[in-house]
């Protein structure tokens, strides 16, 4: 038993452990995603209760993809997106702000964070159906509107392009702002207290530490959570196809594209839904890239290149 | 080493109970996969003929054996084919609370899977249950389930074989559902004529209507005066005007009227072999009408289609909306829930023109390992005249037997109606249902219809103008049926 072992290997028990992840992984999702991408290059749908193919047809499903309303589908969730995405970042911003600043010494702190993450307990869905009902026609919110003599007719908020945007905007600025403040007050937690005391003492104002100090410092952050946002953007798809009954009324303009694979998901149409989810997995790919680079970041704060700057503005000196 | 060992059994442990608590979801799911690989596998072996062999085979086993099996399940999308087995097969013992599980007198269990049939959920659930109907153990099969008239002819469909001929149950349609409305019997056979299905209901559609708004408008609310005002569309028209000028909408959306025109169309959707859609003149008339009527404000603007929470609302006490066009299910299962002022406020009368629609086809299984029961229930629900005529005096609805209605029609001490006030509904109906054309269906029917007022809601509305809801309906139609290859619009 006793043999010439240098010290206790334990690296064999960690790969173990570990080897449910890969192996659940691996069944669940490598193998349907190795599938979806052979399927992407085969005609493969239901007509019925037919099964037609697959037969091989090479890029045709990409193509025709491309010559599909794609490019606008893709325009809707960029614009469906921006629209929550804005106020988002900036209420957090500011709500990150309010909660950090010793100064302003906010009560029950715990107890308002939680609430500004409840909506993200909801399932999306379940809240869509309460908006969907809130602001249809007869609804709830029409008939306050019209009882306090605001308007004369009911809003038709459901029938207009700017409406249903803005309230699919409006949902996800709700279900996430809470999620991006309490990660930006993370951030800011974590820049050393000795940067704020200095610049008081130098006279520093409120507006001048959140430019000048908070936001530069916290920049890494920012970007991380606007690209997983983005990446979470892309596969929108609960709020608007239950606001809209799947169709991304009016005219198609809240149509997005993951509603666009599940059109396709109706027939069963695994092909087209293939080549259409490679087309976002390479996107997404592209974002985690950048996202990657950025975490892992050798210079995170910007002071190493600071100091290399200095150098040579010293040599030229 | 024992140590080693140990940790060993418990680093297995944690890795069993990950999957064993993952089996009972997930596991369905890597079967699909599995079978959908076998299928891709084996190209030249149609998935749908495999499944036909394997379930004729078990079926003959079944037959020659006579063994049942214990669970008899059922795929339907609402309550309302339950109800009435619990109300009038005779072998019902009890229900569970929840309306899933339904006992038989002889123990055997008949489970209800219910799926919402709005935007093709219900079809989904049930061609992935087919599609493993080979290879579900005895218990999973589906053995009972049921179709609407939008897509019959998906499942009677002869190639696909998954529902069986009456005839290989031991009915004779001939002979046994010989007082079946004949039409009822055609939609539910194959392109061969052979019968695959059988209905308990036939849809005669009427117009209902508010009796307290007819008095305000027209000082009468006596179906027969009604009838009048309504009995074409040019006299709707003007009758439309004058609860307009009163402040009443005719009826609440521009899908409400959708039936009396898609349901008289003179050609398929889609004509069998083919794979180009032609859209029918009646559907274009249909789009221009509603247009017509929507600016003119005979329809409640804010109604947008049917089968939503503002529809519902327009057969609430509190909205302005004369009359609705309904079938006798329509009445009993949409209007009547709906409805939150007191009884017999509504009456029925002729409609415009007459139409069909919907009819719940109870199909029996290929594959299903219950034979007997499913004959019987077949035969019990859908044949037998008393109780087809029970069926129309709890329900009021009207039931598939062409001798029981006129009596019922002539017979108002048993079947008036209460919530039409005492008015016998049937009087109405069976003359209506001796009219019945059914339009030439089609496997696409459903999309189509769907799609069709979905696409074009936006034009009514006036968001877009007529070609683009044109090219909507298009790239929708293409999306949903990948293998239609044309589109064609009447000149």
């Amino acid at each position: 038993m006793k043999s010439k072992q240098k010290g206790v290997r334990y690296a064999k028990w960690g790969y173990l452990f570990i080897l449910p992840f890969f192996i659940s992984f691996f069944i669940f999702s490598f193998i349907p995603l190795v599938d979806t991408i052979r399927y992407s290059f085969y005609e493969y749908y239901r007509s019925g209760i037919k099964e037609i193919g697959p037969t091989f047809i090479g890029m045709a499903n990409y193509v025709s993809l491309l010559k599909s309303d794609l490019l606008k589908y893709a325009a809707n969730t960029l614009i469906l997106w921006i629209i929550g995405f804005i106020p988002q970042i900036v209420i957090a911003l500011m709500l990150a702000q309010w909660f950090v600043d010793v100064r302003t010494k906010i009560r029950a702190q715990q107890f308002f964070k939680v609430v500004i993450y409840l909506p993200n307990l909801i399932m999306a869905s379940a809240f869509a159906m309460l908006f969907f009902t809130l602001f249809s026609t007869n609804g709830p919110i029409n008939s306050i509107l019209m009882s306090i003599g605001l308007v004369s007719t009911p809003i038709d908020f459901m029938g207009s392009v700017a409406g249903t945007r803005s309230l699919v905007g409006f949902m996800n600025f709700l279900m996430w702002f809470g999620n991006t403040t309490i990660m930006l007050m993370a951030a800011i937690m974590g820049i050393s207290p000795d940067i704020f005391e200095a610049s008081e003492l130098d006279g520093c104002t409120g507006m001048q530490r959140f430019f000048y100090i908070t936001l530069p410092m916290i920049r890494p952050i920012l970007a991380y959570t606007l690209i997983t946002s983005i990446i979470g953007g892309l596969q929108m798809f609960d709020v608007p196809q239950i606001l809209t009954n799947g169709q991304g009324t009016p005219d198609r303009t809240s149509f997005t594209l993951i509603m666009f694979l599940n059109s396709h998901l109706k027939s069963r149409n695994y092909g087209m839904a293939g080549s259409l989810s490679v087309y976002l997995f390479i996107v997404s790919g592209i974002l985690c890239f950048f996202v990657y680079r950025m975490t892992n970041d050798t210079d995170p704060d910007g002071s190493k290149a600071a100091a290399k700057r200095q150098k040579k503005l010293n040599k030229k000196n | 080493m024992k140590k080693k060992a140990v940790s060993m059994l418990l680093a297995a442990a944690v890795t069993v109970g990950m999957f064993a608590g993952c089996g009972q979801t997930d596991g369905g799911k890597t079967a699909d996969t599995a079978s959908t690989d076998n299928a891709a596998d084996s190209q030249e072996k149609d998935a749908a003929d495999a499944n036909a062999e394997d379930a004729a085979d078990a079926g003959a086993e079944n037959a020659a054996g006579g063994e049942e099996g214990k669970i008899i399940n059922v795929y339907c999308w609402n309550t309302e084919f339950s109800e009435r087995v619990q109300a009038i097969y005779p072998e019902v013992k009890e229900t569970s609370a929840d309306g899933t599980v339904t006992t038989l007198n002889d123990g055997t269990e008949i489970h209800w899977i219910i799926n919402p049939n709005q935007d093709g959920v219900y079809q989904q659930k049930l061609d992935e249950a087919l599609l493993n109907q080979a290879t579900a153990s005895a218990d999973d099969k589906v053995d009972i389930f049921l179709s609407e008239t939008d897509y019959v002819t998906k499942y009677t469909d002869a190639d696909a074989d998954v529902a069986m001929p009456l005839t290989d149950l031991g009915i004779d349609p001939e002979t046994d559902l010989a007082d079946q409305y004949d039409f009822t019997r055609v939609t539910a056979s194959d392109k061969n004529g052979v019968q695959r299905g059988s209905t308990w209901q036939c849809c005669p559609g009427l117009l209902v209507y508010r009796r307290d708004i007819a008095k305000d408008v027209f000082g009468t609310d006596d179906p027969a005066e009604v009838g009048e005002k309504v009995k074409d569309w040019n006299v709707l028209k003007e009758t439309a005007q004058e609860l307009k000028d009163k402040g009443y909408y005719t009826f609440a959306s521009y899908a409400d009227t959708f039936r009396l025109y898609g349901n008289s169309i003179s050609q398929p959707w889609v004509s069998p072999g083919e794979t180009t859609l032609k859209i029918d003149q009646k559907i274009m008339d249909w789009i221009t009408d509603s247009k017509e009527w929507l600016d003119a404000e005979y329809f409640n603007k804010t109604v947008k289609g049917q089968w939503n929470d503002d529809w519902n609302k327009a057969m609430g006490s509190e909205s302005k909306v004369f009359a609705f066009l309904f079938p006798a299910w329509g009445i009993d299962f949409t209007l009547s829930p709906n409805w939150d002022g007191d009884m017999g406020a509504w009456a029925v009368t002729n409609p415009p023109q007459e139409y069909n629609w919907g009819g719940s086809y109870i199909h029996a299984c290929t594959g299903t390992d219950n034979v007997e029961h499913v004959k019987d229930i077949i035969l019990a629900m859908t044949a037998s005249k008393d109780n087809l005529l029970s069926i129309s005096q709890k329900y009021s609805d009207f039931t598939n037997t062409k001798t029981g209605m006129p009596e019922a029609a002539a017979d108002d001490a048993t079947f008036a109606s209460e919530f039409l006030g005492g008015q016998n509904p049937f009087k109405y109906f069976e003359p209506v249902a001796n009219n019945i054309q059914i339009a030439p269906l089609s496997a696409y029917d459903q999309g189509c219809v769907e799609l069709i007022q979905s696409s074009f809601s936006d034009y009514f509305q006036g968001k877009v103008d007529f070609d683009k809801a044109k090219a909507n309906f298009e790239t929708a139609i293409r999306e949903r049926y990948p293998d239609i290859t044309e589109i064609q619009w009447p000149e």
